[in-house]
């Protein structure tokens, strides 16, 4: 009898090690307390109780995955809702999420993933595979016109999704996918018993916006909506029913609350910060920086540098193809703007070190193309990095035909003079400093170049609707370190291929072979044979220039010193990322 | 006495500090575009008779100012190098692609160092110079909107007041309208369908059309009811009697009546419309980079970094101070000369 209970008792435990193995992640699977299937996470044992007090730039558009892009709404989302397999930011792995395992066939194109038994959203209503069904029923549906949709398509095609069970969903691909997995991070689910009878009257797209009841969003994330003012505060309360919870069996979230104040300047956040009214800071500037780091002691806060993000700022031209009856000045520099000499001249002119020291103080890096030395997986170090060179720029110019007037004026080879603008907003102050120093460098070649500050939305829409700007400084954070949420950007035909969003298909060479280059790493399984594709990439963006990269700013967060489990990451809601697992190490706010 | 003394010694003082702005070619050491990139955010430079072994100069001298370390953004003096500060330099070679002119400078020092003496801002270019030069497009859009504004609201309200019935009323009513919209946001939206071409000149002169229009109504209803008045004297409706021309009343003897309170209103216009253009620089509305004004000076001052630790960089605003005080005071004095007017602002 009692040999039998001892090898019973061997098996069990060969049984969990296997099966913790094969998940590959830090997670480890707990007993289902009760029915449910919690995810046990590893960290810090923490206090429940509290409020934290984060900020918002601006209000969030819309609380619905299906519709939103600014960056306010998605950092509320991600607090929101969760998702099948989570990438995470920290360790920039993939972990289980809602699906609590899965399986690839063996030639690649089928995911089999089994889901978490017995967890409820944020209203008591059970989860089960058709919620999965549904949601991504909705995200490919081509007349909701989900942003979503161009994210989980492989080599143009969506996949699909069948439901085996229920609690068995199985995903199949259109062709094996190297990093699949990560397809599945940030796309939320959705909950089909409050939206299904929407998205049959047609009406999916305009739902959750911020009016919305409380009452009506339910989620699977790790809180919920409680209240919203808008212009002043976004409060979110502890979803009960949160299905993780910490090494001791505590269900998570720790915090009873958090409240997002909108305060749309950095400036007024880093003052309220001091003030005490803000615990933490996602994202600083590095003079805001400078400024906390003074009375840093005083103040009871920490701040951390945690290097290169993932974030690039890069100067681009307007190379749309445009009515010359409507746009005919844009047309004629565009003669200019689509010489690659130009644009290389434009880039050796650069002086990307001052603009490190002067507007990031120290606290960025200067890039060449856009993956930053932050993403150590896929950067490139043998990309050319020149200093700045106002002689071989002047030598790139008289090559393209351009030649200097006697009062120092450039002109173009039929004799008028280089002028145009570069758009910026305001509201970023870096940017625009970034755009005051080109334009101080560009005066040195002979062109001459105006600052035009439009607010956010006129810079969007001249970008994306009218195309009537010349040239424009902005920047592009990429939501994974992996290459391929970057498609749309680097493709001919993608929907933020911003410089150029007319060319559907490419219109020179080396496009072509960035389009070819950006699929083949999207097919191949082989991380090396996928790195050397991107690498040209790579090359390819630093040699043509259809955006002349310049920095990448460090990652600077600010933290009250009594916030626990406080571990910001290079990646994604650099301080929040891992909101559900930070608490008050003193008793704090009531 | 005291009034009249009052009233020169304004006058004197206000010509006395816009001498310097209109010859900014001449007083300012710098061009106010160049950038020195090693010394960003550099305090004013310290003038020192004592150098530092000891020794007492006779002219004055200025150390040479360093990066903190190389790379770094803080900066700090090195006594071992000083260079004299000189009367009446010749700016040095102009930086290659700038059209500006070598010219006779009233002081300087030697052609590798600078003298900041109100520092420097975020890209190293000398605050002082830029002071100068952009009190020329400060100043210079007051007094041109408030020639512009002014004579829009002499013509309106001789107009309006003269001739009475429908045309007093039509112009009226449009003065109110005007005075009642919010400019700022309007002028905000207006920005973005501008042309984005706006060179610093088309910059200048959109700035005095705008504030210069926008403000012609206050004035129109002052000069109307001094015409009112105006045109119920005697000798007025003598003239009428005999038959002269409106042109000609209006020009012999409505238009004096007028002058005065005109010319108090040009005093006390004058420094709101510097006030309006500096606000709309401040705005990114009015002049660009790299053009200075006082507006676009102050707007870095929104930034907490600046604003807690570069008190130089508050220079442009703590100049409209003394502007301002003169200008009301030179108005005040020239309302206590005509007392039988009842002058409301």
């Amino acid at each position: 009898m009692r040999r039998r209970g001892r090898r019973g008792c061997i098996w069990i435990w060969i049984w969990i090690i296997s099966f913790w193995l094969a998940l590959g992640s830090d997670a480890v699977p707990q007993a289902a307390t009760g029915n449910e299937d919690v995810l046990a996470v590893a960290g810090d044992i923490g206090r429940r109780g509290g409020r934290l007090v984060a900020s918002l730039h601006s209000d969030p558009k819309c609380l619905s995955p299906i519709t939103a892009v600014d960056a306010s709404s998605k950092e509320i989302i991600g607090l929101l809702f969760a998702d099948l397999i989570h990438i995470n930011p920290y360790t920039q792995h993939t972990e289980a999420a809602l699906a609590k395992s899965w399986k690839a066939s063996p030639d690649g194109k089928r995911y089999t993933m089994e889901l978490r038994h017995g967890i409820r959203f944020s209203d008591g209503s059970p989860f089960d595979a058709d919620d999965v069904v549904f949601s991504f029923k909705v995200y490919l549906d081509e007349k909701v016109h989900s942003p979503q949709r161009d994210l989980l398509e492989v080599a143009g095609k969506p996949i699909q999704v069948r439901k085996i069970g229920p609690y068995e969903v199985e995903f199949e691909l259109p062709q094996p996918y190297a990093v699949a997995e990560r397809m599945f991070d940030s796309v939320r689910i959705l909950p089909r018993h409050l939206l299904e009878h929407v998205y049959e009257e047609g009406k999916i797209s305009q739902v959750w916006r911020t009016t919305a009841n409380p009452a009506e969003i339910a989620g699977l994330g790790p809180f919920r909506l409680k209240q919203y003012i808008p212009g002043q505060q976004l409060v979110l309360e502890r979803n009960p029913f949160y299905w993780k919870v910490d090494p001791s069996g505590t269900r998570l979230p720790y915090l009873d609350e958090i409240a997002f104040l909108i305060v749309p300047t950095e400036d007024a956040e880093v003052i309220r910060f001091q003030a005490g009214d803000i615990d933490v800071i996602s994202r600083i500037g590095a003079d805001n920086y400078d400024a906390l780091a003074r009375d840093q002691r005083a103040g009871a806060y920490q701040l951390q540098d945690l290097g290169p993000g993932l974030e690039y700022n890069f100067l681009f031209f307007n190379l749309n193809e445009v009515d010359p009856q409507k746009l005919p000045d844009l047309r004629r520099k565009q003669e200019w703007f689509r010489r690659p000499e130009f644009r290389e001249a434009v880039s050796a002119a650069i002086d990307r070190e001052s603009i490190v020291r002067l507007v990031y103080h120290n606290r960025a890096t200067p890039l060449w193309d856009q993956v930053t030395p932050g993403n150590k997986q896929w950067v490139n170090p043998a990309v050319p990095q020149p200093p700045q060179s106002l002689a071989r720029a002047t030598a790139l110019l008289h090559a393209a035909g351009f030649t200097r007037r006697p009062d120092g004026v450039l002109v173009d080879p039929r004799g008028q003079a280089v002028e145009f603008s570069i758009l910026t907003n305001p509201s970023n102050a870096q940017r625009t400093k970034v755009a005051t120093i080109v334009q101080d460098d560009l005066s040195q070649l002979g062109m001459r170049v105006h600052i035009v500050p439009l607010e956010f939305q006129a810079v969007m829409t001249r970008i994306f609707d009218s195309y009537d700007y010349e040239a424009a400084v902005l920047g592009l954070v990429s939501g994974d370190a992996d290459p391929n949420p970057e498609i749309n950007v680097w493709t001919s035909g993608g929907a933020t291929h911003l410089w150029a969003l007319t060319e559907k298909k490419p219109t020179t060479d080396w496009q072509a072979e960035i389009d070819r280059l950006m699929r083949l790493q999207t097919a191949t399984l082989d991380y090396r044979e996928r790195k050397r594709a991107y690498d040209r990439v790579q090359e390819l963006v630093a040699q043509f220039d259809p955006v002349i990269c310049v920095a990448s700013p460090h990652v600077l967060v600010a933290a009250k010193n009594t916030i626990g489990g406080f571990k910001p990451a290079v990646m994604g809601d650099y301080a929040l990322w891992n909101a559900d697992q930070l608490y008050w190490r003193l008793d704090r706010h009531p | 006495m005291i009034r009249k003394n009052k009233r020169r010694f304004s006058a004197a003082a206000l010509v006395l500090l816009l001498v310097p702005v209109a010859g900014a070619g001449f007083f300012a050491p710098y061009d106010p575009i160049t950038q020195n990139r090693d010394t960003p955010l550099a305090p004013p430079t310290p003038i020192h008779f004592v150098d530092q072994h000891g020794r007492f100069h006779v002219r004055p001298f200025v150390c040479r100012w360093l990066a903190d370390d190389p790379g770094g953004v803080g900066t700090r003096e090195d006594c071992s190098q000083t260079s004299p500060i000189r009367l009446f330099v010749r700016n040095e070679r102009p930086v290659e692609g700038q059209t500006l002119n070598p010219s006779l400078r009233l002081f300087g020092t030697d052609p590798q160092e600078r003298i900041f003496l109100l520092g420097t801002d975020g890209y190293g270019r000398d605050q002082f110079s830029r002071l100068l030069y952009g009190g020329q497009i400060s100043l210079g859009a007051g007094l041109l909107a408030t020639g512009l504004s002014l004579g829009l609201g002499i013509l309106a309200g001789c107009v309006a007041g003269y001739f009475g019935s429908w045309v007093d009323d039509t112009i009226m009513r449009a003065a109110e309208i005007f005075m009642a919209l919010p400019w700022i946001y309007l002028l905000l939206a207006v920005r973005a369908f501008l042309p984005l071409n706006l060179d610093s000149r088309q910059a200048f002169l959109l700035l005095i059309g705008v504030i210069g229009v926008a403000g012609w109504a206050r004035p129109s209803r002052l000069i109307r009811g001094v015409v009112l008045s105006g045109k119920q004297r005697g000798y007025v409706l003598a003239a009428r009697g005999f038959g002269v021309s409106t042109a000609s009343i209006m020009r012999r003897h409505i238009l004096p009546q007028v002058s005065s309170v005109a010319l108090t209103q040009v005093a006390l216009l004058v420094p709101q419309y510097i006030l309006a253009e500096v606000t709309f620089s401040f705005l990114g509305l009015g002049m660009g980079e790299p053009r200075p004004s006082w507006g676009n000076m102050l707007a870095g001052l929104q930034n907490y970094y600046i604003l807690t630790a570069h008190w130089w960089m508050l220079a442009s605003g703590l100049a409209l101070l003394p502007i301002f005080l003169l200008f009301y005071s030179f108005a005040d004095s020239l309302q206590r000369n005509f007392p039988d007017l009842d002058l409301a602002r």
